[in-house]
């Protein structure tokens, strides 16, 4: 029998600030592997450093709390080794496209099939609040002691310029839509993406959850004003069904193009699917054909203490 | 007289000195003789001088000398670099075509090179041309065998009918090795032999190699005479011809290494190359294995991926040098905390920084020890020599999982460029020790569980009922985060004891081996082995008895086992090819020992075992420095 969602919490004391956004990533995660009824041996959680890190030691799963920037390192690492295991990476927006920004991009080139999740609040929390990659230029968030001098960066566009083959977005304070979400990227072949965003009521003033919700927007008709709204509702479809280039080229456009709206509406859902990229574990298994059923993490490698691999044809070829 | 060649080709980097060098060590090993060649190479891709040095021996050799016997050449570069190298008695085969090239006419010639050169004809008052630098050598009593090796692709093309022939000035190398084997009267039938096994995958190439090489050993009888020959001896049975990095990657396919991430360095890439060749592994009585080759993004992604993987139970290592290794000391240090075996495989070059890219040094021994930030458990083994290389690698992987610890195995470019003849590797000398690896888990489970000698049985990612917690942080048995004092306590003292344990239950063989203590005893570790002994041989040859102590674990050090070793030497000489003696430091710090000469090399060059023998012999005979500092090598 599956676990029951609580199975997948474990007693560890959650310190994150009340009202924290990362308490809907956490629950959204351990709904969604209840859901798809992972055993939780069989899953590994991965993160990285800073609040979000502490993730992994909230869920009743393997989990490795990793290096600042490094958490793609270790998890696809373990994926290859042990490609039957569900590997889901978690991280901040600086801890991903900070320090760790050329894992991000070379991530992206290799499509391992496993899931990254991003904490995207804008700001380096447990340091106190320093401006991180995705704030906006000229912003000034309650610690900085001037206005942010640095571009922001697209974590959605840059995800789909390096090759990652499911990118999406989703909301902390929308729990049930960010499930699903997780959902379909865990399922994904492939090297899933999701930007999570998720207010940090403690450092980040600017996009606090009535920002998101559209507070400053209402008008006097009263009418539904979030800036969020959800891809699905639209017209939008993601999915790249057929090997075309031309079908490629629009669907990576209009994902792009997606990816630069913001301000007051700011989509969330899936913004790109492509799974007839192969997936890096699919690669493997073309040039080591028994790859996926003999993975290193299973193979035998002694008998009894004696080595069991049989070198002596290369040893016959050196010989004199 | 025992037999005691060496042979020399030179030539711009890309113009197949290695496959000569090859072609030649593969016929004289076939003849039945030891072989040790060395390569030097610039950073460059093309048209750099790039040399080899085959010594070939009657007797077991571990290292190069000062003096080349044979040397050939198709360019004037190697004349001018190497002319004085050839000893009395040597000859030096070279392209008559060059005679008149002027030293500043040589584009590659660098110009602290280019002074020293011209210093040195003027004080012979030879002019600066090819033709000075052979002078010198004939004045010196070497034999000048000059070939036009155009006139001989123009033979060929004749003989042949093959117009095409007239211009491949890319069968030099192979011309060059021919008229060498000829003058030294080795049989024929080896050298056409090779060329085939060498250029197998290309039918074309090897006929048209043959051919020329056919062609140039036939012409090498009409050079005359040459007071040295290679007429073959006796087969050794058992023996392999090896390059350096086949020990560690033999190594870990019988280890049962399974997963290698590396990012392209040189000269640690060789390795993860050759592994990934062979990615299919047989394996006695079961379906084919494998081992995941994954070339990764940098160094700190080399490291994290290997990590990964080793949680999941797979062995796991990465291969690097220096500067690589620097990126890789956080997650060291990871590893440190979440007891994780690794190994890593670390080919030093001559630092620091990007330092001399592509020429060795034992530069690094004390940045391995002391790597990493903060206290935590590791070993850091060297290997002397690249039979040892390949036994050495299954032991670091075992001291990696018996004391779940990341393992530096310490190799370096010395070892890497090197090709020799050894014994056969016997794979049934490795033996395989996880540890407390975990193959089912029943009741609670702790990763971190206190036990008495501080190792936990340990689990991995997927393993039923062994969910467990890593964290860079101090962690409680769990893994957990914690910042509770006693708990921090407990952990320290867990993971610092097994340095403890390291050095109480691995065999003293394994730690240091000693080749006898003398009043006067050398001291070292790595590479520097092999000059070593045949430095130690030489004065063994001249009534000078002088010992030897290899120190393999250098950390944690052996310090009384080191202590006892020595207790007989009064005069300690530390060998090293660094500028601090850093194995002395070490000796210093764990056994207040300090060393009382040191000889070192920083060059960039592998020490000779002349020099060495040199040194040694002036510091027993009073006349040396306290810091013997050896030049030799281009």
């Amino acid at each position: 029998m599956a676990p029951s969602l609580s199975e997948y919490k474990t007693d560890v004391h959650n310190d994150w600030c009340p009202g924290c956004g990362d308490f809907g990533i956490v629950n959204a995660l351990q709904m969604a592997l209840a859901e798809m009824g992972i055993e939780r041996d069989r899953a590994a959680i991965f993160s990285g450093i800073g609040c979000s890190g502490k993730t992994s030691h909230y869920i009743n799963t393997y989990g490795i709390h990793t290096l600042h920037g490094r958490v793609l390192t270790f998890a696809q690492g373990a994926k290859l080794a042990s490609p039957d295991l569900t590997v889901v990476a978690v991280g901040g927006d600086g801890d991903g496209l900070g320090i760790g920004a050329g894992h991000f991009v070379a991530a992206g080139r290799r499509n391992v099939d496993m899931t990254y999740i991003i904490f995207d609040n804008g700001v380096y929390g447990l340091t106190k609040g320093q401006a991180s990659p995705t704030l906006k230029l000229g912003e000034k968030t309650k610690s900085l002691a001037s206005p942010n001098q640095n571009y922001s960066v697209n974590p959605i566009g840059l995800a789909i310029a390096s090759g990652f083959t499911f990118v999406g977005r989703g909301y902390s304070y929308d729990v049930r839509h960010l499930k699903d979400l997780i959902i379909r990227a865990v399922k994904h072949r492939g090297l899933s993406f999701l930007d999570v965003l998720q207010p940090c009521p403690t450092y980040n003033d600017i996009n606090t959850r009535d920002w998101y919700a559209g507070v400053d927007l209402a008008d006097e008709s009263a009418q539904r004003h979030s800036r969020i709204y959800k891809l699905e509702e639209t017209k939008y479809d993601s999915k790249v069904s057929y090997a075309s280039e031309s079908v490629l080229h629009e669907k990576i456009s209009q994902a792009l193009i997606k990816s630069l709206e913001w301000d007051t509406k700011i989509p969330i859902g899936i913004f790109y699917q492509n799974e007839l990229i192969s997936a890096c574990t699919v690669r493997m298994a073309d040039k080591i054909p028994n790859y996926l059923e003999n993975p290193p993490s299973r193979q035998r490698i002694s008998d009894n203490s004696s080595p069991l691999t049989d070198i002596s044809k290369i040893l016959d070829s050196l010989q004199i | 007289m025992m037999t005691d060649f060496t042979w020399l080709i030179g030539g711009p980097q890309g113009s197949g000195v290695e496959s000569g060098a090859n072609i030649f060590s593969r016929v004289c090993a076939a003849a039945g003789y030891n072989i040790f060649g060395k390569r030097e190479f610039y950073s460059n891709i093309k048209g750099e001088h790039s040399y080899f040095t085959v010594r070939v021996s009657e007797k077991e050799i571990h290292s190069n000398v000062n003096d080349v016997t044979l040397m050939t050449s198709f360019d004037a570069e190697t004349i001018f670099r190497h002319f004085d190298e050839v000893s009395a008695g040597g000859g030096i085969i070279y392209d008559s075509g060059l005679e008149q090239t002027e030293t500043v006419k040589v584009r590659t010639l660098d110009k602290p090179f280019l002074d020293r050169l011209h210093r040195r004809l003027e004080s012979l008052d030879c002019p600066f041309t090819v033709t000075g630098a052979l002078n010198a050598a004939r004045n010196n009593g070497v034999t000048l065998y000059p070939v036009s090796f155009k006139s001989l692709l123009e033979g060929m093309a004749a003989e042949s009918g093959n117009e095409r022939l007239r211009n491949m000035i890319r069968m030099y190398n192979v011309i060059g090795v021919s008229l060498s084997l000829g003058l030294v009267g080795m049989p024929a039938h080896p050298l056409y032999k090779s060329i085939g096994a060498i250029f197998a995958k290309k039918p074309q190439v090897a006929q048209t190699n043959e051919h020329a090489a056919r062609y140039a050993y036939s012409h090498a009888r009409q050079l005359g005479e040459f007071a040295h020959n290679l007429p073959g001896i006796a087969q050794r049975p058992d023996t392999i011809l090896v390059q350096g990095h086949y020990g560690t990657s033999l190594g870990k396919m019988v280890a049962g290494c399974r997963f290698q991430s590396y990012y392209p360095i040189t000269p640690a890439s060789d390795e993860s190359t050759y592994l990934e060749s062979h990615e299919i592994l047989e394996v006695r009585n079961d379906r084919p294995g494998s081992t995941a080759v994954i070339q990764t993004e940098d160094e700190i992604s080399a490291i994290g991926m290997m990590i990964g993987a080793a949680l999941t139970g797979t062995r796991s290592s990465t291969s690097t040098s220096g500067p690589g290794f620097a990126l890789m000391t956080e997650a060291l240090g990871w590893a440190g905390i979440n007891e994780v075996p690794i190994v890593i495989t670390l080919y030093q070059r001559s630092g620091p920084s990007t330092g001399l890219p592509t020429r060795h040094g034992q530069d690094d021994l004390l940045f391995a020890v002391f790597a990493g930030h903060g206290d935590f458990a590791k070993i850091v083994y060297a290997s002397g020599d690249i039979e040892e290389s390949f036994y050495d690698t299954g032991r670091c992987f075992n001291y990696a999982d018996k004391y779940q610890i990341p393992v530096i195995h310490m190799m370096d470019k010395f070892l890497s460029s090197s090709v020799v003849t050894c014994k056969r590797f016997d794979p049934s000398r490795i033996s395989i020790d996880r540890g407390l690896l975990l193959e089912e888990i029943k009741g609670e489970y702790k990763r971190f569980a206190a036990t008495p000698n501080g190792i936990s049985p340990r689990s991995r990612l997927g393993l039923a009922g062994g969910i467990f917690w890593n964290t860079g942080d101090e962690s409680d048995e769990y893994g957990h985060i914690t910042e509770d004092p006693y708990m921090r306590i407990q952990m320290m003292d867990k993971r610092m004891s097994r340095l403890d344990l390291v050095l109480d239950e691995i065999p003293e063989s394994e730690q240091a081996v000693s080749f006898g203590v003398s009043k006067y005893t050398m001291i070292s570790w790595g590479s520097a082995k092999g000059p070593i002994l045949d430095a130690q041989t030489m004065l063994k040859e001249n009534g000078i008895d002088v010992g030897f102590v290899q120190v393999k674990l250098l950390h944690p050090f052996p310090a009384e086992l080191i202590g006892r070793l020595l207790a007989g030497a009064d005069t300690l000489i530390d060998i090293e090819a660094n500028h601090s003696g850093q194995l002395g430091k070490l000796l210093l710090q764990n056994t207040g020992r300090k060393p009382d000469y040191y000889i070192l090399k920083y060059t960039g060059r592998a020490m000779t075992c002349t020099e060495l023998y040199d040194s040694v012999y002036n510091i027993i005979h009073g006349t040396a420095k306290h810091r013997e500092v050896l030049t030799r090598g281009a």
